[in-house]
């Protein structure tokens, strides 16, 4: 019989290895309850919408926040569904995301990337919003996009049409549904060259900022190479509101064309002093003066007023697109139908993006079984949908942008009331308005899941 | 040639703007002696005049019209301006179309009446508090008044258009034996132009051959003096503050075609229209009137596609750069007098 002494080294050793084992089941658990940032546990999820509330976009807010408001009671089981009835994905039953409830917080991003971005990340720490949604402007959207991607978040990019977005600054926890300005050039060069022809000379009034500069570029691009000549391409402050000093020197400077690549009350102003100087009803090179807008928003289309008639531009969606254009938009008439009904108006071409948006993110989740983004992007990327009102929609891997058909518009000579400004000219399919994901440069780089 | 005429033009336009409003801060400033930086909310709220008048002539009752769809497919609700059912639609809708000019005579009594409840209620208080105070409270009280405009009136522009007979611009060019269409300007540029040389006319007249204005004029030379003779000089001054908040109201309501109002229109102005009162020379009224027009001529030609070519930006810091250096000229500005704010 031999007696094994018991040593204190011994002992610790012992310890150690009995510890460790015991702590290995207690350290999985812990990662997976921690697997990525702000992973829902109780019975609701939270998702954070950060849009204009103060600030000179904060109408288009408002609508953006009405829009989100009607997706999460759709989500909900709530009201009639609105798209979810017409979306292709028939995933999303009414019962919130993988069964818990939707819930959500908002933030004001007042427009402006610094109090955007520390909206999101109170929603994102305070209030563990899984997705940052939301937005009116480029510059807000590539500065919280960035800030999404070091969190761990999802982020569902609201307005935003500048190249860079899902271009040079395109992160991987990134995804945006709204066309941007390559779309726009490319779409509206062949309504251009067939109402006022290839030989024209174009004059670009530019709004000093980096959505200006790419816009610019767009419709030079594509306008030039079917025929146009660029006479000239002046930067305009983004402060400015009288556009009269910039305005005057046209009809005079030999071009034949005003291309506006201004937004909001840049565009409003611009157009104003445009028409107010006569360019609608002037002639130049023997032939009528026009003028080109080439993102049009409805709601800042109003302060305009009568200025728009007959002026072309492009846009994401429109309330009429189908009854204009047809069953292939399903899910348009859905979606007019539920938000006239709850608000008494048709919504804008944002509220409509961003309630895309919400079930696109919301499908996703429930496709993946989870709210981990690594999970919810791989199921967004290269998914093809239908029914969201815009027809056949991809929402490409390589740089999260989604492909699909593009409106070319015209302001109405005769509207009948605030609402129906533009008249739909065109739809340019998605093919012509595909380009190839490497040429705005950038890199998606890997998926973060946070924690 | 023409360009040159053109830009001119653009900036005697432009500088008619500057020149209402600096001519309103520089009157508080010349009286009051107080730096009031709500004076570009006052404009804001003269153009919220015309907007709210435009309500008030468009306010409708509906008629359903079941030849039309609404968006939601169900028969077209169309409005019908009360106006119509008084006067007959011809002349209701000449009324409607007059809007923008009918909203002077709106606006006076009320612009005049919000700068004397402003001055009695608020500014007053502030008179022997150090010119950082005033600007503080001023600057805060413009935001409250332009918070309230977004509340009530949204934060997108709101079209004021001008009458139909000053749509359209004159060709200039054709009337000097040029060729046709080498300057045009729109006709509605040239009434707000020959407005603000009617008003600042009426402002320096009133202050030159009234009884009132002698006082006034006296009372910012001397204050103490004034109310020594036995004359209440800050009920007077009160008059001034609600006529100083009229012309900036005046001004707003002339510009509301031009660019479409909204809330934040004041505080653009703002900024520049303090650069204008400076370089002018503090308390100078013909230094702000000559201020303004220089400032806007000189940031007309600053616009020029060939002066950017050349140098790049400057048309974003003109303004700025001609300030600098005309302060450093003369250091109390174009028509600045010895002794104002340099104690």
């Amino acid at each position: 019989m031999s007696i094994k002494t018991v040593s204190r080294r011994g002992v610790l050793k012992s310890g150690a290895v009995a510890g460790a084992g015991l702590a290995v089941p207690t350290i999985f658990t812990a990662s997976s309850a921690a697997a990525f940032t702000n992973e829902p546990t109780g019975s609701s999820v939270t998702l954070g919408f950060n849009v204009p509330q103060t600030g000179a976009y904060a109408d288009e807010g408002a609508d953006e926040l009405r829009a989100y408001e009607l997706a999460v009671e759709h989500l909900n089981g709530g009201g009639d569904g609105g798209m979810l009835n017409t979306f292709s994905s028939k995933v999303l039953n009414g019962s919130g995301i993988l069964g818990k409830k939707v819930e959500y917080v908002t933030g004001d991003t007042q427009t402006k990337p610094d109090a955007a971005r520390a909206a999101a990340r109170s929603m994102i720490e305070k209030d563990g919003a899984v997705m940052i949604t939301g937005g009116s402007s480029s510059g807000v959207a590539v500065a919280v996009q960035a800030l999404c991607q070091e969190a761990g978040i999802i982020f569902m990019a609201g307005l935003t049409h500048s190249n860079d977005t899902t271009g040079k600054d395109k992160k991987a926890n990134g995804f945006r549904h709204f066309f941007n300005s390559y779309m726009s050039g490319a779409a509206l060069a062949p309504i251009l060259a067939k109402n006022y022809g290839n030989d024209r000379k174009a004059y670009h009034l530019t709004a000093d900022y980096n959505w200006g500069y790419t816009t610019e570029e767009a419709v030079r691009t594509s306008t030039e190479a079917m025929g146009w000549e660029t006479v000239a391409a002046v930067k305009t402050p983004l402060a400015q509101t009288d556009f009269s000093s910039y305005v005057a020197p046209v009809l005079n400077s030999g071009a034949d064309v005003l291309v506006l690549n201004h937004y909001g009350a840049n565009m409003v102003n611009s157009l104003t002093s445009a028409v107010q100087f006569g360019l609608r009803a002037a002639e130049a090179n023997g032939k009528n003066f026009e003028i080109v807008v080439p993102l049009y928003s409805r709601l800042m289309a109003r302060g305009a007023g009568k200025n728009v008639a007959g002026i072309f531009g492009s846009t994401n969606w429109h309330w009429s697109l189908e009854n204009v254009a047809g069953a292939k938009y399903a899910g348009t008439n859905a979606f007019v139908q539920s938000f006239g009904q709850k608000y008494g108006f048709p919504p804008s071409q944002a509220a409509h993006t961003v309630y895309c948006q919400t079930l696109l993110y919301a499908d996703a989740v429930q496709r993946a079984g989870s709210f981990n983004p690594c999970a919810v992007a791989e199921a967004l990327e290269g998914f093809e949908f239908d029914g969201l009102g815009n027809g056949p929609t991809l929402y490409r891997a390589e740089d999260h942008q989604c492909f699909k058909d593009v409106l070319v518009v015209r302001g109405k000579e005769n509207p009948d009331n605030d609402f129906d400004l533009l008249e739909i000219v065109d739809v340019t399919p998605a093919a012509q308005v595909t380009y190839d994901a490497s040429i705005f440069g950038g890199e998606l780089g890997s998926c973060n899941p946070g924690a | 040639m023409d360009a040159i005429i053109l830009q001119i033009l653009n900036g005697l336009d432009k500088g008619s703007a500057y020149a209402l409003i600096a001519l309103g801060l520089t009157l508080i400033f010349g009286t009051l002696g107080v730096v009031n930086f709500a004076h570009g909310a006052l404009f804001m709220l003269g153009a919220f005049c015309t907007v709210t008048l435009s309500r008030i002539l468009t306010l409708s009752h509906e008629v359903v019209d079941p030849t039309r769809k609404d968006f939601l497919g169900n028969p077209l609700k169309v409005d019908v301006p009360y106006i119509y059912d008084i006067f007959g639609e011809t002349t209701g809708a000449a009324i409607i179309d007059w809007a923008v000019p009918l909203s002077i005579l709106f606006a006076i009594p009320v612009m005049i009446g919000i700068g004397v409840l402003m001055e009695r209620g608020l500014i007053k208080h502030f008179y022997k508090r150090p010119h950082a105070d005033q600007i503080l409270v001023t600057f805060g009280l413009a935001i409250v008044l332009q918070e309230i405009i977004k509340y009530y009136f949204g934060a997108n522009q709101i079209p004021a258009p001008a009458p139909q007979a000053f749509v359209g611009s004159l060709d200039f060019g054709a009337i000097f034996g040029m060729e046709p269409g080498a300057i045009i300007y729109p006709y509605w540029r040239i009434v707000y132009f020959c407005f603000a040389m009617v008003l600042i006319g009426a402002v320096f007249a009133f202050l030159q051959f009234t009884t009132f204005g002698m006082v006034v004029r006296a009372g910012m030379a001397d204050r103490e003096t004034v109310g020594l003779l036995g004359i209440n000089i800050d009920r007077r001054f009160t008059i001034m503050f609600g006529i100083a908040a009229a012309v900036a109201g005046l001004a707003g309501v002339m510009y509301t075609p031009i660019n479409s109002p909204n809330y934040h229109m004041g505080m653009d102005f703002l900024v520049i229209s303090f650069v204008v009162v400076v370089v002018g020379g503090m308390g100078s009224l013909p230094g702000a009137v000559l201020a303004g027009f220089v400032l806007g001529v000189l940031e007309s030609f600053a616009s020029m596609r060939q002066v950017i070519e050349l140098l790049p930006g400057v048309n974003q810091v003109v303004i700025y750069l001609a300030a600098i250096v005309i302060l450093l000229t003369r250091p109390r500005g174009l028509l600045g007098r010895r002794g104002v704010m340099e104690d």
